[in-house]
């Protein structure tokens, strides 16, 4: 079974990932699903009614904000990178965390390597799933790169020079 | 200047313990090449034609002499003997081995020193003017305000996979000697009514294929917000910005596009959440920072301008020297002196080994121990008293570095060019030496004036030729090095972007052409008229005309 980093630690997935341009049909009722935004918009009220656990996912140009009334109804909140060279979701995930006030899980999605996790996890991402081609135990290691940081984020309320 | 507490201290040998991990993976075949290439850019470490570049930072050019003696090590033993001073006042060492790179980290974390963000999508060094704190127009000295922004901008977590590079330029002065209008951020820093300072915010500046000069959004940002309201522009253009082409992908294409007034509703739409929260400077980290800056112990001084009249009479070139390469201090008695790097000896902005250890003593002998480095590729020792210039100019032009033609043709901004850049179209050196040599006469130099010639191998624009006043940009034509010229950019106040003037030379005709360019001036300036202020009077065909006349 694939695993995932939560919290810091490995634990086994057990959230399914549904790609994009899938449709209500053949959804089993009670399995934790993550599902792209689109599907999301249109089919709210039939996902609403399912038993198993909701997350949504989105795109590298999809933006928050076209969901922010329903946030509390997803336990997943996933961002994909396309490349991990493509930094928006760092923006979405500090939003979510300092603005919107989301408290559930932020996972990590796509190409999601261990040299970019210490700033992921800066900016209130607290999942990822490592690309599958890499050792996510490795991967761990990429969250302890640095003790000392200069800026407010999600994982630290003050910047260095409140507290210095 | 600034000098590290143990935060500092532990953040950079943090990322020497990074990079050395991140460079033994990839040596071991852990970290493939494409993802291991944003991480050593990051790091300053570009893979160049010969052999891999380092860039390393240098804060708003400011370093301690010891600083330097380290940057001669280096040059002495993991580089030929030299090192280069980059047009954003960064020093560069063109022959490192990739293995050696986390040891030259570690020896730059010692003398608090690193390589963080000189290259990649991210935020890069701040600049600033080279005479800040000592220039007598100064408003506000910008050296607290650049530190304050390197401490935001070092491994900030939400911008280090920008759509593109990011470049922030401070001024505090009258004149603009920082080129913050051709910048991703200029940043003016002023006095408001209340004497209180705050910033005038350009954006959108910037060279390279689609040169812009930057549009105001923010007449008077007050101090406390500086960081916030960064924070607000880097996130909306984050979020914004292209990337699906890297040529549309610079701040200044997003501001074109959404307008400067979009753009600055958006800012301020965002910056509304941020305003008055953490981010919020205070009085106490102002004062921490700045405390770093006050002046040295000046001693109490009078200008002695016979003294020095006495001594241009009996030396000529002390006389042109100080006429040229000596400015004006804000304290009576001092002189700002400039170390010219662009003898026709050498690459523009090319340094030896032996040259560093020279500056190095020679600042802990007559300049408080402290040296700038300057955007225009050359290095200042600021604070010299005047009694001592004499020696200094004796001292300097055993080093060849009293070339004095500061401000004038042969200072030329030169990019590394088709020798070293595995970017270039063309080679930029030969050309700018070529240059230097046709007008090696002095006489004539200081005749024809106040000129900035800069030139650039690409489009890239590293060596900024859209403001020069002339500028040459190496083009490639069917496999074959040419030259486009340029003419009427200016980097200072009142920024502009240079008009082309026609088809391109190849490289044996370039002197011709700018003794040409620089004949018309002669010819139709009127009284101390300036090179661009010809320009602007009589526009571009003059020299069109006379360019590309048919050969008599």
């Amino acid at each position: 079974m694939q695993q995932i980093i939560k919290n810091g630690a490995l634990v086994p997935e057990s959230w399914h990932l549904l790609p994009k341009g899938s449709g209500l049909d053949s959804l089993p009722n009670s399995d934790d699903v993550i599902v792209p935004l689109a599907l999301w918009l249109e089919h709210a009220h039939a996902l609403k009614a399912r038993d198993g656990g909701l997350g949504i996912w989105l795109e590298s140009d999809e933006e928050i904000e076209s969901v922010l009334d329903d946030l509390s109804r997803f336990q997943v909140i996933a961002l994909n990178f396309p490349a991990f060279t493509d930094g928006r979701h760092y923006s979405t995930a500090r939003l979510l965390r300092d603005r919107y006030g989301y408290k559930g899980e932020i996972r990590a999605i796509g190409d999601v390597l261990r040299d970019q996790l210490f700033y992921m996890q800066r900016c209130g991402f607290d999942a990822f799933a490592v690309h599958p081609d890499r050792d996510p135990q490795a991967a761990l290691e990429g969250l302890k790169d640095f003790s000392v940081t200069y800026q407010a984020a999600a994982d630290e309320a003050l910047p260095l020079f409140r507290r210095r | 200047m600034y000098q590290y507490d143990q935060y500092d201290q532990k953040i950079v040998e943090e990322r020497v313990q990074q990079f050395r991990d991140q460079t033994r993976r990839y040596l071991a075949g852990e970290l493939p090449e494409e993802e291991f290439r944003p991480l050593r850019l990051q790091n300053g470490l570009y893979v160049q034609r010969h052999a891999p570049m380092l860039r390393v930072a240098v804060p708003y050019g400011l370093l301690s002499s010891q600083q330097v003696r380290v940057l001669a090590k280096i040059a002495r033993d993991y580089d030929k003997g030299y090192a280069h001073i980059s047009t954003r006042q960064n020093v560069q060492y063109n022959w490192p081995k990739l293995e050696d790179v986390p040891d030259i980290l570690a020896e730059l974390a010692t003398v608090q020193m690193h390589a963080i963000q000189t290259s990649g999508n991210c935020l890069r060094n701040t600049t600033s003017d080279q005479f800040a704190g000592v220039a007598h127009d100064e408003v506000v000295d910008p050296r607290p305000w650049c530190e304050i922004i390197r401490q935001w901008t070092t491994l900030h977590p939400e911008f280090a996979y920008l759509p593109r590079k990011f470049k922030i330029a401070v001024n505090g002065a009258q004149g603009d000697r920082a080129a913050i209008e051709v910048h991703d951020i200029g940043l003016e820093a002023v006095k408001g009514a209340d004497g209180e300072t705050g910033f005038r915010v350009i954006v959108g500046g910037g060279l390279g294929r689609t040169p812009i000069v930057g549009s105001l959004i923010n007449e008077f940002l007050p101090w406390p917000h500086l960081l916030s309201y960064l924070e607000a522009v880097l996130r909306v253009y984050n979020r914004l910005g292209r990337r699906d082409n890297k040529y549309k992908a610079r701040i200044k294409i997003l501001v074109k596009a959404l307008t400067p007034e979009v753009f600055a509703q958006r800012v301020e739409a965002e910056w509304v959440h941020l305003k008055d929260g953490p981010l919020t400077l205070t009085e106490a980290e102002v004062a921490r920072v700045a405390q770093h800056f006050i002046d040295p112990s000046y001693k109490v001084l009078a200008d002695d301008e016979a003294a020095l009249a006495q001594l241009d009479a009996q030396h000529p070139a002390f006389a042109q020297w100080r006429a040229h390469n000596v400015m004006r201090h804000k304290k009576p008695g001092y002189a700002a002196v400039t170390l010219s790097l662009k003898s026709s000896e050498r690459a523009p902005g090319d340094i030896t080994d032996q040259q560093l250890d020279a500056v190095a003593d020679l600042a802990d002998r007559y300049s408080f121990g402290e040296v700038r480095n300057s955007h225009n590729q050359n290095i200042i020792l600021a604070d010299v008293e005047q009694t001592q210039l004499f020696a200094l100019w004796e001292a300097l032009n055993a080093q060849g570095l009293a070339t004095p033609n500061i401000g004038l043709l042969t200072n030329i901004i030169c990019c590394p060019g088709g020798d070293y850049c595995s970017l270039a179209n063309a080679k930029s050196i030969p050309v700018a030496q070529a240059i230097q040599q046709r007008f090696d006469d002095l006489d004539y130099l200081f005749d024809i004036g106040e000129l900035d010639l800069n030139i650039s191998g690409c489009m890239n624009a590293c060596g900024h030729h859209h403001v020069g006043h002339i500028g040459i940009l190496g083009v490639d034509k069917k496999g074959a090095e040419f030259y486009q010229v340029c003419l009427g950019g200016n980097s200072e106040r009142d920024a502009s972007i240079g008009q082309i003037l026609g088809p391109s030379f190849a490289q044996e005709d370039m002197p011709d052409i700018i003794s040409k360019i620089i004949q018309v001036y002669l010819d139709t300036r009127i009284e101390e008229e300036r090179f661009i202020d010809t320009f602007r009077r009589i526009g571009i065909d003059p020299f069109k005309e006379r360019v590309y006349a048919a050969d008599h």
